[in-house]
Parts: structure tokens; C-alpha cells; sequence
């Protein structure tokens, strides 16, 4: 009897409690992260009100009142759909505007029976982009052949027409299309002069230097509306009278001009990021300036530029939506356009909603991508 | 002896090699020249290619190829919302600094709500609580990856699906209105006196400034401390007030009268300028949050630790300790966002509202003087970023860290 009791004292020798109900699990969680003291749970409940007012409306008009199905009349008899085939059913919203005009936001106006040119197009884009940024792919070298020399003649041969294919004017493109081609092409061509203005802007000769950083401070401290008007009104005014340059053309020279400005402060960024040890090594190597350029420099500051470069494209792509100033119908504005159909007033908000939401998965996509090749380049040396 | 004479020939050699001149085409010195004469050639042809293609066109049309006397000329149409009166008759030189003022004015209240807001969205999405912190980042996310423009236009479609219409106005004590045309508020007019009532205003903020003062040295000398804050709100908010009621009302307010279809008299701001305000400070808002959070963040753990082991209460830790060194990452950052406002109010035209792009591009069309009104347009924005950037900058130079 004694001994039972003398064991029943020893300590240490119980089993370990669990902790308390509320320091852990969900409600452990809930206490630490949403009501922690009363002014945190004051902001939970206040956030859970606001949310409430929010979601649930949005939910009801964007999923559960929406009409999704074109009427019995459109399918059987091929009537023309239009928004009053919603709003005598539901007061939610009429996602058969999208539907209906699918097809025309992705194309914008190119003929149907030549869309698998912008397909091809698009493919090509894809895969040799796909070629150009993964590791699985060993010797980029005429990935990058392909697509910094043949794919842009090709893509213009494809989407503008020749060589058999049948011409479609530029006046005839549009939607998503439209927006990726000029964001691409932007994109694209400001990559090469901005390497060339931020080498300048870094150059040691007096002239070259001053020349760069008006260029480069003129194109940001503008904004890209009035660059577009100017590139829209003064092309023709400048160039010979026999050459009128094509409306898109135009508002590509002006992207252009932006897009290489901001891209040329990213590279110049990355060539700032470069210890001076590697310039000092390549001469020391006897390597001549471009040679050093090439080699040693601009392989590394481009690789620390990356995410820039992304985020760069990210903002030209949101920017592609200023185009509708000289009429062009981009996503946007095609958009737009069709909601100011006769058939289809009142859709501002479906048009929107649908726009707003493909801008937002490729941006966010994009975003997230920049993010994860900022946390891969930087693993080694970073400090924390 | 032979070793002696390989070394004796070797630094002849090695002298010959000096004397020699590099070949001018490998010396560094001419190259950069070269180079630099290279461009220059290049784009003055290029320029002169350019430029006489603009004066072989111009000289078929009839009149000088550059001339501002366009601005004298009646503009053919009105401007919404102007701050300068404007009649059917003003000159088009007047109504470009008309739109020139509502832009700026359009900027500046964007700018204050995007810092606000920002602030008060960058702070958020620190906070402890998960709920709050997810939220904020859900804000952020969805205004960066949405363009601006497609903001625009949806603020704009929203004001005018929520406001009232005209009939059905809202009001506030019957001298403020707000229905689909717009709000409509009081118009401030000077009246006799209104010239004291700014110097009574000047001096209250210099005596408020001698009292901030004063308290600070005292506080140096003794440790004693003053309550400036309140002091000197009564006095700025005080002296004024007095003035005012002395004055016998030196400013007038002229009060919107109801209508049958309108409201006459007072000051109208259009929905057009009100979702231009929203839409621009909220999508701003969301740049500033992440400029906030950055810099707060940057500001190192230790420095709050160090700050409460003094005995500094929260708010003293922030004001004193965590905002200084925070403000000096967020200064740069911020100037650009200040710059984007200014630059982004240029959409205004896009959803009907008169800035100076869009007056800018109507005067065009009108008259065709396209170059004469690029160049205005340019310099407008050249000099408000310079403006910008330069007052921002001499602020940063204030804050910056001063390094042994």
C-alpha cells in the first residue's frame, strides 16, 4: 500500500498533458491570429461585416442569379441573343453577352476562316518562349535563332498576310489578340534598345550619355497617352509623303519608345547590381568593350533583370488598354464596344467583370512568375 | 654578364614598345570620339531627313510652319468643369490653362486619398490578425493586376449606377446636393475683408509655428513638455474663426438653388471628376500599400525592441523611432507614385472629363496646329515631374541618412 502511494508522488513520471483545448488546433489559431485582444477581435468582426456585405451580393449576381444558357428561341430558331433575354428572367448577370461575342473579344474582327493563322501564331510564340525560359530545354541557342530572327518576319507573314495567305488589314484586329501583339511586340523590341540606352546611360562618352538620359527621362516623365497622340499625329507629318504609316504601326513605334525607356532603367538596374570585379576581370582578360559586354556582363545583369523585364510586361499589358485613344480596338474597348451594341446596352458591368477577370489571371499569373525567378535567382546570396 | 645583357635588351625592347603610338583606330581616346561624332552625324541626319519631310509638307499648306497665335483664337467649345470662368467666347490659350488647373486639382485630391488609403491599407496588411491581413493583400492584388483604364471606366459606370437622379436628390442641410449630374456644393466668393481674413490666417500659422518651436526648446532645456498639438490647432483653427465672425462674413458662399432639370449657381463637380478621383487614388492606393509595408518592414526588429526597453509607448515608438528610419526607404518610391498620378489623370478623357490631354487633343482637331500642341502638352508634364521630383527630392536629402 505504501509503495502504490510513494509511486503515486514521484515526479516526472506522468504522462505529459495536452496542451489546453484553446492554445491549439483551430481554435488555438483562431485565438492567436483573429482575437487575440478586443481590438483585434473589434477588426475581425468589423472585416467579417464588410465581407458579408460584399461576397454574398457579388456572389449572387456574378454565380447564382446569372444567366449562363442562351433561351429555347436563340438555340431552336437562331433568333439574335440580347440583353432583354436576361433581364426578363433574372436580375443577375447576363454572361450570354460574353458567350455571344466570345469568339469576336479574342479575334476582334479578323475573318473567321483565317483565325488558325493567329492560332499558329500564338503557338509558335508559346512554345519558343516555353524553349527559351525552361531548364529542361540544354541548348537554347536556335530556340533563340528561332525566335529573335525568323519568328517576327513569320508572324507578320502569318498575321498581316502574303505569301500566298490572303491579306488582313490591320484595322481588322483586335481583342486579346490585338492587346498580346502589341504588349508582345513592345515588349520584344524594347528589350534590344534598352540594353543599347542603358549602356549609353552608363557610357563614359559625355555626348552618348546626354543623349541617352533625355531620351530616357523624356519617355518617363511623359505620359504614355500623350506619347501614342504624338507618335499617332506626328509620324505623318515627318516621314516622306509616299510613306503613311499604318495606324498600328504608329502606336507601336510610340510603345516602343516607352516601354525601351522603362526597360532601359531595369537593365541599368541590373548593371548597377554587377560587383566591379567583373568588369575589372574582363578587361584584365584583354576582353574589348562589346566583347565584355557580351561575354561577361550582359549575361548576368540580364538573368538579375528578369523579374524587372516581367513586370515590365505585366504594366505595357495593362497599358495596351490606352490604344482605344486612336480607336484601336483592343480587349478592352472591343469590350466596350460590344456593350454598346443596341442588342446588348446595359452589360458595362458584365463586359467589365469578364474583362477585369482575364486581365487579372494573366497579370497575377505573370506576377507570380516574376516572384518566383526574384527567390530562385537570389538563393546563395542572400542575407538574412 | 649575358643575363645582364638579355635584361638591358629586354628593357629596350620594352622602350621601344612605349615610344611606339599605338595606331590611332586602337587608341581608346579616338574611338570614343569617333563614336561620338558617329552619333551625333547619325541622328542630325536623321533629324534633317525628318524635318524636311515635316517643311515640304508644310509648305504646300498655306501659313507658317510654327505659330502660337492659335491660342488667341475662340475656342469653339466649353469645358465642363473649370475653376476659371470660362464663357462661350474665352480664347483657346484660356481653356487649355483652365484644363491645365483641373488636372493638377484632380491629381493633388487623388494623391491625398491614395496616401490615406495606402497608409491605412500598407499598416493592414501587417497586422497580426489574418482576417485583416488577407484582406489588404486581396486589395492590393486585385487593383495591381487590373489596368487602370478598365478601373476607370467601372468607378465611372458604378457612380453612375449608385447616385440618385435629380428628382430624388440627396442633400445636406439643403446647401450641399448630390444626384447623377453631380455634387453640388457652395461656391466661396471674397467678399470686403477677405484680405484680413488672410493675414489673420498667415499669422496664426506663424505664431503656431513660434509656439512648436518655443515648446521644443523647452522641452531641450527643462524636460518639461508642452501640449503643442492642441494648442495649436486652437490656435489655427481659433484665430480665423474669431477673425471671421468679426469680419461680418468677408467670404460668401453662393448656395445651388433647386431647379426643375438642374441646379443653378454653386460649384459642380461632375460624376466624370468624382470617379476620376476615386478610380485614381484607389488604384494608387494599392502602389502606396506595398511602399508602406515595404518600408515599415525594413525598419529592423531590434529598433522597436530597443524603443519599448526606453520606456517609449507605441505610438511614441512609431512617430519617434520606426517612421523616420521607414520614411527614408518610402520617399523615393513614393515620388514616382506621386508622378504616376499626375501622369495617369491623362485617362480622364476616356470617361468625359476635361483635362489638359483632352483639351489638348480638341484644340487639335480643331485647328490642326499639331506640333504647337504637342509641345505644350510635353512641357506641361516635363515641368510638373521636374517640380515634383525636385521638391521631393530636396524633402528626401532632409531625411536621407547622414553617414560619417
Amino acid at each position: 500500500m505504501s509503495d502504490t502511494s510513494m509511486e503515486k508522488v514521484i515526479p516526472g513520471n506522468r504522462p505529459s498533458l495536452p496542451p489546453p483545448v484553446t492554445e491549439s488546433g483551430v481554435l488555438g489559431w483562431m485565438r492567436h491570429n483573429l482575437f487575440s485582444n478586443w481590438w483585434d477581435t473589434l477588426l475581425t468582426l468589423a472585416a467579417i461585416y464588410i465581407l458579408y456585405l460584399v461576397i454574398p451580393p457579388f456572389l449572387n449576381w456574378a454565380v447564382f442569379d446569372a444567366i449562363w444558357q442562351f433561351s429555347p428561341e436563340v438555340v431552336q430558331d437562331g433568333k439574335q441573343p440580347q440583353f432583354a433575354d436576361c433581364t426578363a428572367i433574372s436580375s443577375g448577370a447576363c454572361w450570354i453577352f460574353v458567350r455571344a461575342r466570345f469568339w469576336q473579344f479574342i479575334f476582334g474582327f479578323y475573318p473567321d476562316e483565317e483565325r488558325w493563322r493567329v492560332v499558329l501564331t500564338f503557338i509558335l510564340l508559346v512554345g519558343s518562349v516555353y524553349g527559351l525560359l525552361s531548364q529542361r530545354v540544354a541548348n537554347k541557342k536556335p530556340v533563340a535563332i528561332f525566335f529573335f530572327v525568323i519568328f517576327p518576319f513569320l508572324a507578320f507573314f502569318l498575321l498581316h498576310g502574303g505569301l500566298g495567305l490572303p491579306e488582313v488589314p490591320t484595322s481588322r484586329w483586335g481583342g486579346i489578340m490585338l492587346t498580346l501583339i502589341i504588349a508582345g511586340i513592345g515588349i520584344l523590341f524594347s528589350l534590344p534598345l534598352g540594353i543599347l540606352l542603358a549602356l549609353g546611360r552608363r557610357s563614359q562618352l559625355p555626348i552618348v550619355h546626354l543623349l541617352c538620359v533625355l531620351f530616357i527621362e523624356f519617355a518617363r516623365g511623359v505620359p504614355l497617352v500623350t506619347i501614342l497622340f504624338m507618335a499617332n499625329i506626328m509620324l505623318p507629318l515627318f516621314l516622306p509623303p509616299q510613306f503613311e504609316p499604318d495606324i498600328l504601326l504608329r502606336i507601336l513605334v510610340g510603345v516602343t519608345m516607352f516601354a525601351s525607356a522603362y526597360m532601359a532603367e531595369v537593365i541599368r538596374g541590373g548593371l548597377q547590381a554587377l560587383p566591379k570585379g567583373q568588369y575589372e576581370g574582363a578587361m584584365a582578360m584583354g576582353l574589348g568593350y562589346w566583347q565584355m559586354m557580351r561575354l561577361v556582363i550582359m549575361p548576368q545583369a540580364l538573368r538579375v533583370a528578369i523579374p524587372g523585364i516581367v513586370n515590365n510586361f505585366i504594366s505595357l499589358t495593362q497599358d495596351t488598354t490606352l490604344v482605344a485613344i486612336v480607336g484601336l480596338y483592343d480587349f478592352l474597348n472591343i469590350v466596350r464596344a460590344g456593350s454598346r451594341d443596341s442588342n446588348w446596352i446595359g452589360t458595362e458591368m458584365e463586359g467589365y467583370v469578364f474583362c477585369a477577370f482575364v486581365y487579372w489571371v494573366f497579370c497575377f499569373a505573370m506576377s507570380r512568375y516574376s516572384m518566383h525567378i526574384e527567390r530562385k535567382l537570389h538563393t546563395g546570396h542572400k542575407r538574412h | 654578364m649575358a643575363s645582364a645583357k638579355s635584361a638591358a635588351a629586354a628593357a629596350n625592347g620594352e622602350n621601344s614598345i612605349h615610344q611606339k603610338r599605338i595606331a590611332f583606330w586602337r587608341d581608346e581616346r579616338t574611338r570614343g570620339v569617333i563614336a561620338q561624332v558617329v552619333t551625333i552625324l547619325v541622328l542630325a541626319g536623321l533629324f534633317w531627313f525628318l524635318i524636311s519631310n515635316f517643311l515640304e509638307k508644310q509648305a504646300r499648306s498655306a501659313g507658317p510652319a510654327i505659330s502660337f497665335d492659335f491660342l488667341n483664337n475662340v475656342a469653339g467649345f466649353q469645358l465642363s468643369f473649370s475653376l476659371l470662368p470660362i464663357t462661350l467666347d474665352s480664347p483657346i490659350g484660356l481653356l487649355i490653362v483652365a484644363a491645365g488647373i483641373s488636372t493638377l486639382l484632380v491629381a493633388f485630391f487623388a494623391a491625398i486619398i491614395a496616401t490615406l488609403l495606402g497608409l491605412v491599407v500598407g499598416v493592414l496588411r501587417l497586422s497580426h490578425n489574418w482576417l485583416i491581413s488577407r484582406i489588404a493583400a486581396t486589395f492590393i492584388e486585385i487593383i495591381r493586376n487590373i489596368p487602370l483604364l478598365l478601373q476607370l471606366v467601372f468607378w465611372y459606370t458604378a457612380v453612375l449606377t449608385v447616385l440618385p437622379r435629380h428628382k430624388d436628390s440627396l442633400t445636406l442641410f439643403d446647401v450641399a446636393f448630390l444626384n447623377i449630374k453631380g455634387m453640388f456644393l457652395p461656391r466661396p466668393f471674397l467678399q470686403e475683408g477677405a484680405g484680413i481674413l488672410l493675414f489673420v490666417v498667415v499669422v496664426a500659422i506663424g505664431a503656431a509655428v513660434m509656439v512648436a518651436r518655443w515648446a521644443r526648446n523647452r522641452q531641450m532645456l527643462t524636460g518639461q513638455q508642452f501640449p503643442v498639438w492642441s494648442v495649436n490647432l486652437l490656435i489655427v483653427m481659433g484665430l480665423p474663426l474669431l477673425a471671421y465672425l468679426a469680419l461680418h462674413e468677408p467670404i460668401g458662399w453662393e448656395i445651388p438653388e433647386k431647379g426643375g432639370f438642374n441646379f443653378k449657381g454653386g460649384l459642380t463637380v461632375q460624376p466624370e471628376m468624382t470617379a476620376l478621383i476615386v478610380g485614381l487614388g484607389v488604384s494608387t492606393a494599392a502602389y502606396v500599400a506595398e511602399i508602406v509595408r515595404a518600408g515599415i518592414m525594413s525598419v529592423s526588429h531590434g529598433q522597436t525592441e530597443a524603443a519599448s526597453a526606453l520606456g517609449l509607448k507605441a505610438n511614441l515608438t512609431l512617430r519617434l523611432v520606426v517612421l523616420p528610419q521607414a520614411l527614408r526607404v518610402m520617399i523615393p518610391p513614393m515620388i514616382s507614385q506621386y508622378l504616376n498620378v499626375v501622369k495617369n489623370s491623362t485617362l480622364a478623357g476616356f470617361i468625359g472629363f476635361a483635362d489638359l490631354f483632352s483639351v489638348i487633343s480638341t484644340s487639335q482637331n480643331q485647328t490642326g496646329r499639331a506640333i504647337e500642341c504637342i509641345i505644350i502638352l510635353m512641357a506641361f508634364y516635363l515641368m510638373i515631374s521636374l517640380i515634383i521630383s525636385s521638391i521631393m527630392n530636396v524633402y528626401n536629402k532632409r531625411v536621407a541618412l547622414v553617414e560619417r
